[in-house]
C-alpha cells in the first residue's frame, strides 16, 4: 500500500506559499501522493488550481483529487483541465470523482443539485471521449486520459465505478468502514464483468504534535458541520498520534486499500515532516 | 436541568432513574397517560448481551430483573409434526408488568416524579424545560405534533397479528407453523415466568379475512387460536390483554430530535417482533441518552451524540428484522422444505447468523444439519442414515448423468485475449488455474456463438472448426488434471456488442470496426450506442443456429455442461425483460411471448446437447428498474426454463439497462436465487460477491441455492497484466 498526504488546501489560514512549500516538501518525503479536496463553499483552494501548482514544485508525486465535485463543473472545461495538468505534471494526475453532498456548493455554482446523479453518469462518458477527441488538448499522458477514480457510499457509486473508472475512492472512515466499501466496490466490478481489479484508495485525517489534536478537531467539527451529527464522530477519528496512525495504516493495509492519503487538519510545515517521520 | 419525560413505559422510566441517578441535581418528571398498575402486552425477551448492558448502567435495576427472570437457550420450530431444536442462544424473559414495577421502584427511590393519569396534549405547556423527552411510544402524539421536523416514516406489515399470553410453560423460543383450511399461521412465542408465555398468532391478510378473524369478537379470536394450536397448548388456555389483530408498524424518523425534543424507544423507531424486542431497543436508548447528557452540558449536543451513536445500531437492527418481517409474509414459500432445512432457513433468514455461528451455539444442531443434507442429496441410499457427513459445500451435486464433486464453481473473466475468438493459452491457464484449486465446477469467459455475437473483438468464440479445436485441447487437458467439471458459456451480445474491450470500461461503442447489431427491439444500450436491428424471423432463426451449432461445438470439444447466457440484458435477455422488448408480434407483450425465442433457443440446443449433460441457463431475476422484469415474473421464467429442459438455472440481476439501481450487501444475489429457486422448484446457482465458505455453507444449508459461484482474491492468474 502506498500512502500519499493531502495539501492543506482545504483548511482555512493556509497561505499560498504554504501549498507550495508544502508541495515540495511531500516530494521530497516518503509521500507517494499529494492530495487535494473541492468545496466550492468554504475557505479552501481550488483543488485543480491546487494541483496545478504542485506540479509545478515536484518531480515524482501522483497528483490526486479527493474528490472533485464534477457535476458541479462544466465537463469540458474539467477534462481540458485534467489534461492540462496532466501534461504539465509528466503523467502524475489521478482523478478522483464524485457528486458531492453540499446542496450549497451545486446553488453558488448555478449548478442544479437535484439532476447531479444523472449528469455525472453523463459526464463520465464524455470525460473520456474529450480526452480522446484530438481536436482538443493537451494529450493526456496516459492512453485514454487520466486514470479515473469515483466516490460515494451509495450503490449507484460503486456501479458507477464499476462501469466507467478505473477505481473506487473511499471517503474516510475506520478501517472496518472502508472494508465493507471494497467490499461492495469488488462486487460491484466482478458483476459487471470488469477483468482485474479495481483501483482502491482511502483517506483520513491527522493532526500531530501539541496543540495540533485541539485544532484539527475543530477545524473538523467546523468543516463537517453539515452532516450534523456525524461531524462529531469524524472529529473523534481524527489520527492525533504515532500509534493511532500506524494503527490506521495497518487496518487500511489490510483490508486491501492500494493508495491512502492522510490528510492534514492543521496548516503548519510542521505537520508534514512528523508524519513523514512516521510513514518513512 | 428540568427534564419532561412523556411516556412512563421501560423506555421513559429508565431513561428517568438513569438521569436522576447521574445528577441527583436534576428536576426529573415522568408523565404517563395510564394509571400505574395498567399495562398491555406479556412478557419481555432480552438477549444475554443486552443484560450485561443494564448491568453496567444501573446494576440495582439489572439484579432486580436477573431475580425474576427465567433463562433458556434454545429455539424450537414446530413444523410438520416435528420439533427441531437448535440450543446456544441464551435468552432471558421477565414479565413487562414486572419490569415496569421495578422500574418504577427505582424511579421511587432516586427522587423521580412520577404522575399518573396525565394525558399530554400540548407539549407545549411544558416551555420552561430543558429537555422534553418523548418516549410515548409507536403512535407518539409529541412526534406526531412536530411531524414537520421528525418526518416520521410509518410503514405498516402485510400481516396480522395477536399478542396473547398463555398459561403453558415454554422452555425455548417457539416458532409454530399451522397450515389449515383458511391458509398458514405462524406463532412465535417464548417463557418469560415461570408460569407464563407469551403467544404471538401471526398470517396473512387473507388468511385472516378467510378464517372470518375480521369478524371474530375477542373470545371467538381466542377459541380459534386455541383449536388452531390444541396440539402445542394442550389444553393450556390463551389469555387476552385487550388483544386485537393488527398489522405491525415499523417505525422510522428522519431526525429523532427537534429543537428540545428528543424521541426515545418506540417513538422513534420500532423492529419486527420476530427478532427483537422494542424494549431492549427503548432501554438502550435510554442508557445512551443519559450517557450522552453525561458527555455535554450543551442540550443540542448531547442529543446529537445520543443519535449518532444509536442510529447504526438500530437501524442495523430494523434492517434485520425486517428481512425477517418479509420471511414470515413469505413463509408459504418455504413449506416445501424438510423440517431439518426449514428451521436452519428460519434461524438465518435475517442474515446476521451464518452456518459457523450456529455451528458455535449448537454444534450437535449442525450436524445433523449436515448429516440430513447428505442423505439428502443421495450420499447414502433411502434405508440408512448418514452419520459421517462433509459440511453442505463438500457434498456432491448430481446434475443429470454427472455429479460435481461439491458445490463450489468458480467462474473466468473476460480476457479479450481472443482474435477473432479464438482461445488461447491465456484462457488455458485461466481455467486451469481454477480447476486445479479444486471446485466442482470451473466456467469459461462468455463465448460468441457467432463472430457478431462478440461483446467486444477479443471475446472468445465457439463459431469456427478452429474454435473448436483450441477448445477440445483445452477442456481435455483440464480434464487430465483436475476433477473439476468444465462448463462453457455461450452467448450473444445482442445490443451490447460491438464495444471496446472492457478494462476501458463497460459498453462502450468501438470507434472503427463495429459490427451491425441485433436485439428484440431497437433500442440503443447508451446513448453513444449503435442502435440495433429489430430482429425478425430470419435474424431469429440464424441466432438459433448459430446457438446450436456452437452446442454442438461444444459437445464435441468435450465440455460437460453448457451453460446458456439470457441474462444482463444481452441478446436473448433483451426478448425477455419488458423493458428492452417492446414487440407487438408473437415474441412480445405477455411473459409467455417474451420467453417464446430464448425457448426456442433452448429447445434446439437442448436437442443436441447430450442427454447425460446438463443444461444450465443465466437470467436476470430482476432489472433493479422500474417497469422491469420482478420476482414473480422470473421464478416463473425459470420455471418455464426447467420445463424446457433446463437442469441449473444462475441467478443474476441487473445490466438490463442503464438506469438499473442496483444493491450490493451482503450475499446481495442469494435472496434472489431463494426465491427462484423456492418458487420455481428449480435447481439455482449464486454468486454475488461470494468469499467464504461460510457464506456458502449457509446459502446452501437454508436451501437457496445448490451451487455457489466463489471469488477467490488469492487466485490471481495476473490476468490483468496479460491483458494491458
Amino acid at each position: 500500500m502506498r500512502i500519499g498526504v493531502g495539501l492543506p488546501g482545504g483548511v482555512p489560514g493556509a497561505r499560498g506559499s504554504l501549498l507550495i512549500d508544502w508541495a515540495a516538501r511531500a516530494d521530497a518525503g516518503p509521500f507517494a501522493s499529494l492530495g487535494a479536496l473541492d468545496r466550492l463553499v468554504y475557505d479552501s483552494y481550488d483543488p485543480l488550481t491546487a494541483l496545478a501548482a504542485a506540479a509545478a514544485v515536484t518531480k515524482r508525486v501522483t497528483l490526486v483529487s479527493m474528490v472533485i465535485t464534477a457535476p458541479m463543473r462544466n465537463t469540458a472545461l474539467l477534462a481540458k483541465a485534467a489534461a492540462s495538468i496532466d501534461a504539465l505534471s509528466g503523467g502524475r494526475l489521478v482523478l478522483g470523482l464524485a457528486i458531492g453532498a453540499r446542496h450549497e456548493d451545486y446553488d453558488v455554482a448555478g449548478v442544479d443539485h437535484r439532476t447531479r446523479g444523472r449528469r455525472f453518469a453523463e459526464q463520465l462518458v464524455e470525460l473520456r471521449a474529450l480526452w480522446e477527441d484530438e481536436r482538443l488538448g493537451p494529450r493526456p499522458a496516459r492512453v485514454g486520459g487520466p486514470l479515473l477514480l469515483v466516490g460515494g457510499l451509495n450503490d449507484e457509486a460503486f456501479a458507477r465505478a464499476a462501469r466507467y473508472a478505473d477505481g473506487y475512492v473511499h471517503a474516510g472512515g475506520p478501517p472496518r468502514a472502508f472494508a465493507r466499501a471494497v467490499e461492495k466496490a469488488r462486487a460491484a466490478w466482478i458483476d459487471a464483468g470488469r477483468p482485474g481489479r479495481p483501483k482502491l484508495w482511502g483517506q483520513g485525517y491527522f493532526a500531530l504534535g501539541n496543540g495540533a489534536a485541539e485544532s484539527g478537531a475543530a477545524y473538523l467539527r467546523d468543516y463537517y458541520a453539515f452532516t450534523g451529527p456525524f461531524a462529531e464522530r469524524i472529529a473523534e477519528e481524527l489520527l492525533t498520534t504515532p500509534q493511532a496512525v500506524a494503527q490506521f495504516v495497518r487496518g487500511y493495509q489490510d483490508a486491501g486499500c492500494d493508495d491512502l492519503v492522510l490528510l492534514p487538519t492543521v496548516p503548519d510545515l510542521a505537520q508534514v515532516d512528523r508524519l513523514a517521520d512516521i510513514i518513512g | 436541568m428540568k427534564a419532561i419525560i412523556i411516556g412512563g413505559g421501560p423506555a421513559g422510566l429508565y431513561c428517568g432513574l438513569l438521569l436522576k441517578k447521574a445528577d441527583p441535581t436534576r428536576e426529573i418528571s415522568i408523565l404517563e397517560r395510564n394509571p400505574p398498575d395498567a399495562t398491555y402486552g406479556w412478557g419481555v425477551v432480552f438477549s444475554e448481551r443486552t443484560l450485561s448492558g443494564f448491568q453496567e448502567a444501573d446494576y440495582q435495576t439489572y439484579k432486580q430483573i436477573t431475580d425474576r427472570f427465567v433463562l433458556w437457550d434454545a429455539i424450537d420450530v414446530h413444523y410438520r409434526g416435528e420439533i427441531v431444536r437448535c440450543g446456544g442462544q441464551a435468552f432471558a424473559g421477565v414479565a413487562r408488568k414486572a419490569l415496569l414495577n421495578i422500574l418504577q421502584r427505582r424511579c421511587d427511590e432516586l427522587g423521580v416524579a412520577l404522575r399518573f393519569g396525565v394525558d399530554v396534549s400540548d407539549p407545549a405547556a411544558f416551555a420552561d424545560a430543558d429537555i422534553i423527552i418523548a418516549a410515548d411510544g409507536v403512535n407518539s402524539t409529541v412526534r406526531q405534533s412536530h411531524a414537520r421536523a421528525f418526518k416520521p416514516q410509518l410503514e405498516p406489515g402485510e400481516a396480522r397479528y395477536i399478542w396473547y399470553g398463555t398459561n403453558k410453560t415454554l422452555d425455548a423460543v417457539t416458532f409454530i407453523i399451522r397450515a389449515n383450511e383458511h391458509g398458514l399461521f405462524q406463532v412465535h412465542a417464548y417463557p418469560f415466568d415461570g408460569f407464563t408465555s407469551t403467544f404471538i398468532v401471526e398470517c396473512g391478510d387473507a388468511t385472516w379475512r378467510r378464517a372470518g378473524l375480521d369478524q371474530a369478537d375477542e373470545a371467538a379470536s381466542i377459541a380459534y387460536c386455541e383449536d388452531l394450536f390444541s396440539g402445542e397448548l394442550g389444553g393450556a388456555s390463551l389469555l387476552s390483554n385487550n388483544s386485537r389483530w393488527i398489522n405491525f408498524i415499523t417505525v422510522r424518523n428522519a431526525r429523532w430530535s427537534h429543537r428540545n425534543v428528543v424521541l426515545l424507544g418506540d417513538a422513534a423507531h420500532t423492529a419486527h417482533f420476530s427478532i427483537g424486542s422494542g424494549t431492549k431497543l427503548a432501554m438502550e436508548d435510554a442508557i445512551a441518552l443519559a450517557e450522552a447528557f453525561q458527555r455535554h452540558r450543551d442540550i443540542k449536543r448531547a442529543v446529537h451524540h445520543y443519535e449518532l451513536g444509536r442510529r447504526p445500531a438500530v437501524e442495523a437492527l430494523q434492517h434485520a428484522a425486517a428481512e425477517s418481517r418479509t420471511y414470515f409474509e413469505s413463509l408459504k414459500r418455504y413449506i416445501h422444505l424438510e423440517p431439518v432445512q426449514f428451521a436452519f432457513h428460519l434461524l438465518t433468514r435475517s442474515g446476521r447468523i451464518s452456518y459457523s455461528a450456529l455451528r458455535l451455539r449448537d454444534s450437535s444442531f449442525v450436524d445433523t444439519v449436515d448429516r440430513w443434507f447428505a442423505h439428502a442429496n443421495g450420499a447414502a441410499g433411502p434405508a440408512s442414515r448418514v452419520l459421517v457427513a462433509p459440511p453442505p459445500m463438500l457434498t456432491g451435486l448430481p446434475l443429470r448423468g454427472l455429479m460435481l464433486r461439491n458445490r463450489i464453481a468458480l467462474a473466468c473473466v473476460s480476457t479479450a485475449a481472443s482474435s477473432n475468438g479464438l482461445p488461447t493459452d491465456v484462457h488455458h491457464h485461466q481455467l486451469a488455474l481454477r480447476a486445479e484449486s479444486g471446485p466442482g465446477l470451473v466456467l469459461t469467459e462468455p463465448a460468441a456463438v457467432s463472430q457478431d455475437a462478440r461483446i467486444t473483438p477479443g471475446c472468445a468464440g465457439m463459431y469456427e472448426d478452429a474454435h473448436q479445436t483450441a477448445w477440445a485441447g483445452i477442456v481435455a487437458s483440464i480434464h487430465a488434471n483436475s476433477t473439476a467439471l468444465v462448463g462453457v458459456v455461450l452467448g450473444h451480445a445482442g445490443r451490447r456488442g460491438a464495444t471496446r474491450p472492457r478494462w476501458e470500461g463497460l459498453d462502450r461503442p468501438l470507434r472503427n470496426g463495429a459490427w451491425p447489431l441485433l436485439s428484440a427491439s431497437p433500442l440503443p444500450y447508451t446513448p453513444q450506442s449503435q442502435v440495433p436491428r429489430e430482429m425478425d424471423r430470419a435474424n431469429m432463426q440464424g441466432v438459433r443456429s448459430a446457438h446450436v451449432r456452437a452446442a454442438e461445438m461444444a459437445r464435441e470439444a468435450g465440455f460437460d455442461v453448457l451453460v446458456l447466457h439470457a441474462a444482463h440484458g444481452y441478446l436473448l435477455a433483451s426478448f425477455i425483460s419488458p423493458l428492452t422488448n417492446l414487440r407487438t408480434d408473437a415474441y412480445g407483450g405477455s411473459l409467455q411471448n417474451r420467453m417464446r425465442f430464448p425457448l426456442e433457443v433452448l429447445d434446439a440446443v437442448r436437442a443436441v446437447w447430450p442427454q447425460d449433460r446438463p443444461i444450465c441457463v443465466m437470467l436476470s431475476a430482476t432489472d433493479w428498474a422500474l417497469h422491469g422484469i420482478d420476482l414473480e415474473e422470473s421464478a416463473a421464467a425459470a420455471s418455464m426454463m426447467k420445463d424446457h429442459g433446463a437442469d441449473l438455472v444462475y441467478v443474476l440481476a441487473g445490466q438490463t439497462t442503464l438506469d438499473a439501481r442496483p444493491t450490493y450487501g451482503r450475499a446481495f444475489l442469494s435472496a434472489l436465487s431463494d426465491r427462484v429457486r423456492n418458487e420455481a422448484r428449480v435447481a439455482t446457482m449464486t454468486g454475488g460477491h461470494l468469499t467464504t465458505t461460510d457464506e456458502v455453507n449457509s446459502i446452501l444449508a437454508a436451501g437457496r441455492a445448490d451451487l455457489c459461484v466463489m471469488e477467490l482474491p488469492e487466485l490471481d492468474d495476473g490476468s490483468s497484466a496479460a491483458v494491458r
